[in-house]
């Protein structure tokens, strides 16, 4: 294949009910700095119906094209539509790299399209770069988080991947930067559109598998009673985390085995693991220790936990986890 | 009805080690497993045997020792299992895989077929996906729950992060199915005896009908290019200061790591 045929960094913005989700802000973000790189543009790709001042807000954070299609068949996501939509603008604009983000709707697209074009697509990366030779770079973990694989595709275009939410930097949004909004219009064959949408529900979900969370607020012994797990959920909730729990606190039933951390439980991997109260029996140890950044308070300062902290505090959970909820909520409010 | 349900086998990844001297991953002695969220879509396909009466035949991809989990889901209640086994389709990506699935598959009767939403391997989730495109079938992913009219008409709950959707389609279609919607039934005694008795079906390229040119490693568009530890870590940063000052440091941390 003619390499030299394709050109610039294409993301698909991902809107729920008209709001961008985060996820396309960052890889917006990621693909100006590729772009940069490569001397190439930004393509956002935004689809939806009734759309209003979205295309402004892609501008803002980094694109220089805004490819928009408008139309009923697109008003929420179902697979069809979207995958048919985004395969003729790949047809037709010639993208080098498309960016996906890995959500339930990212990884419900990313693969249907990859195989509708004929294309790579690598899930879940956790860092992109542009290598001397003007290819794509996504490295990702592999066995579950145990070890990184970075992953080419050379001969195929575009290079695709998807990238989990909260993984890159969100920059800033540049209300003054210029870019062009582009209206293409897509002829859509109805007669694959063959699922129905009948009902979509909100529900709150505290329910998240804790191997999945990105942030586990975890409570030990040192937290004591349900109280002081209350006060952990009220600070889980001010950073969008989930509650887990060492052994301790699940044999006294405060929280159930499926919240459990550890040998006997699950092995977690978030972003961020905050081990409160938790004094690290090599059994906890076994389930956490693979956290990308973790984080320990506890009284004692020759708890073991401290061997495997990143940052460690020696003090009272139950005096710092208030101060910690008061100052989180205020740092979110800032921002 | 028939259905084809898509496993795998794949290492207990919660068992892997890594060598702290080498860094290298230990695999000796972790035990192979079925993949969690296929062993889910294999429950949905045999509570579909239950109530409707439909077939079911398993197919994986993988080595020989890959006849493991067949004998599993014989033992769970299949009628029917199917090796992929050949050396054109090793080295295969994601797209690759699926291409030589979905060859396997055109050879086969279906009116539903079931896969994983992903492996604990990999955690990709693509090849479901990617399946349901090669053979021009719907596709509905995350399935929690699935419902049958006993016509033809399937009303499926998918998991969102928000909630959760309720869909309809018509087979035939695709299934992505979640472990954690459905509680796989045990294997009986009587069919892990059985199961060693039941005839496994080994197929190999000239079994099945797909381009040569797009399986195994030359049909794979991504290639890894090198693998590689996480570094150790370096000594964590200890503070024994008051609750205030303790809080602070904590939030700053969490912004220069972008968390907040």
């Amino acid at each position: 294949m003619d390499k030299s045929q394709y050109k610039n960094v294409f993301v698909f913005i991902e809107q729920r009910e008209g709001v961008i989700q985060n996820v396309a802000l960052e890889l917006l973000g990621k693909a100006r700095e590729l772009a940069d790189t490569l001397n190439e543009k930004v393509f956002a790709m935004l689809l939806g119906h009734n759309l209003t001042d979205q295309a402004q807000e892609c501008v803002a954070y980094g694109a220089d094209t805004v490819l928009r299609v408008d139309a009923p068949e697109l008003e929420s996501y179902t697979t069809e539509p979207y995958a048919q939509a985004i395969h003729q603008i790949v047809k037709t604009y010639n993208p080098s790299i498309v960016l996906i983000g890995a959500t339930t709707i990212g990884r419900d697209l990313g693969p249907r399209l990859s195989a509708r074009i004929e294309t790579g697509l690598t899930a879940d990366c956790t860092g992109l770069e542009i290598s001397d030779e003007r290819e794509l770079m996504m490295t990702r973990p592999a066995f579950g988080g145990n070890l990184m694989a970075t992953i080419l595709c050379k001969e195929h275009r575009p290079q695709m991947s998807t990238v989990r939410p909260g993984v890159m930097r969100m920059g800033k949004p540049d209300a003054n930067r210029q870019g062009t909004i582009e209206d293409v219009r897509v002829d859509f064959d109805k007669s694959k559109f063959r699922v129905r949408v009948v009902e979509t529900v909100k529900e709150k979900k505290d329910m998240i598998d804790i191997t999945e969370a990105h942030i586990l607020v975890s409570g030990g012994r040192g937290v004591g009673n349900p109280e002081g797990f209350d006060m952990l959920r009220a600070m889980a909730k001010t950073i969008g985390a989930e509650v887990s729990a060492s052994r301790a606190m699940v044999d006294a039933g405060v929280l159930a085995h499926d919240r459990q951390v550890g040998q006997t439980g699950k092995t977690v991997r978030p972003d961020v693991y905050f081990a409160m109260g938790i004094s690290g029996a090599i059994q906890h140890l076994a389930g956490m220790e693979e956290s990308e950044y973790i984080i320990a308070v506890n009284k004692d300062k020759y708890a073991p936990i401290f061997n495997v902290a990143d940052l460690g505090i020696v003090g009272d959970v139950r005096k710092v986890v208030p101060i910690l909820t008061e100052k989180l909520a205020a740092a979110r409010q800032k921002k | 009805m028939k259905i084809v349900v898509c496993i795998k086998q794949v290492p207990d990844t919660t068992e892997i080690k890594l060598d702290p001297v080498t860094g290298t991953l230990i695999r000796d002695g972790v035990p192979s497993i079925m993949n969690p969220d296929d062993k889910g879509g294999l429950e949905f396909a045999l509570r579909l045997k239950d109530q409707y009466g439909a077939h079911v035949t398993v197919i994986t991809m993988g080595p020989p020792q890959a006849e493991a989990i067949l004998r599993e889901a014989f033992a769970m209640g299949v009628d029917r299992a199917i090796l992929l086994s050949d050396r054109k389709f090793a080295g295969a990506d994601t797209l690759a895989t699926s291409n030589t699935i979905a060859g396997a598959l055109r050879a086969l009767e279906y009116d539903v077929i079931i896969t994983g939403r992903q492996a604990i391997d990999g955690d990709t989730a693509q090849v479901g996906p990617q399946i349901a495109e090669h053979l021009d079938l719907p596709q509905v992913t995350y399935v929690e729950d699935l419902k049958y009219d006993g016509q033809k008409t399937f009303t499926v709950k998918r998991t969102t992060e928000e909630g959760y959707q309720i869909v309809e389609v018509d087979a035939p279609c695709v299934f992505t199915a979640l472990a954690s919607g459905v509680k796989p039934r045990y294997m009986s005694v009587r069919g892990i005896v059985e199961a060693y008795d039941k005839d496994i079906e080994v197929w190999g390229f000239n079994n099945i009908t797909v381009d040569e040119k797009k399986i195994g490693l030359s049909g794979s568009p991504t290639r890894v290019f090198k693998s590689f530890t996480k570094g150790a870590k370096a000594a964590g940063q200890i503070y024994e200061v008051d609750p205030a000052e303790a809080a602070d440091i904590i939030v700053n941390k969490l912004k220069e790591k972008f968390i907040i």
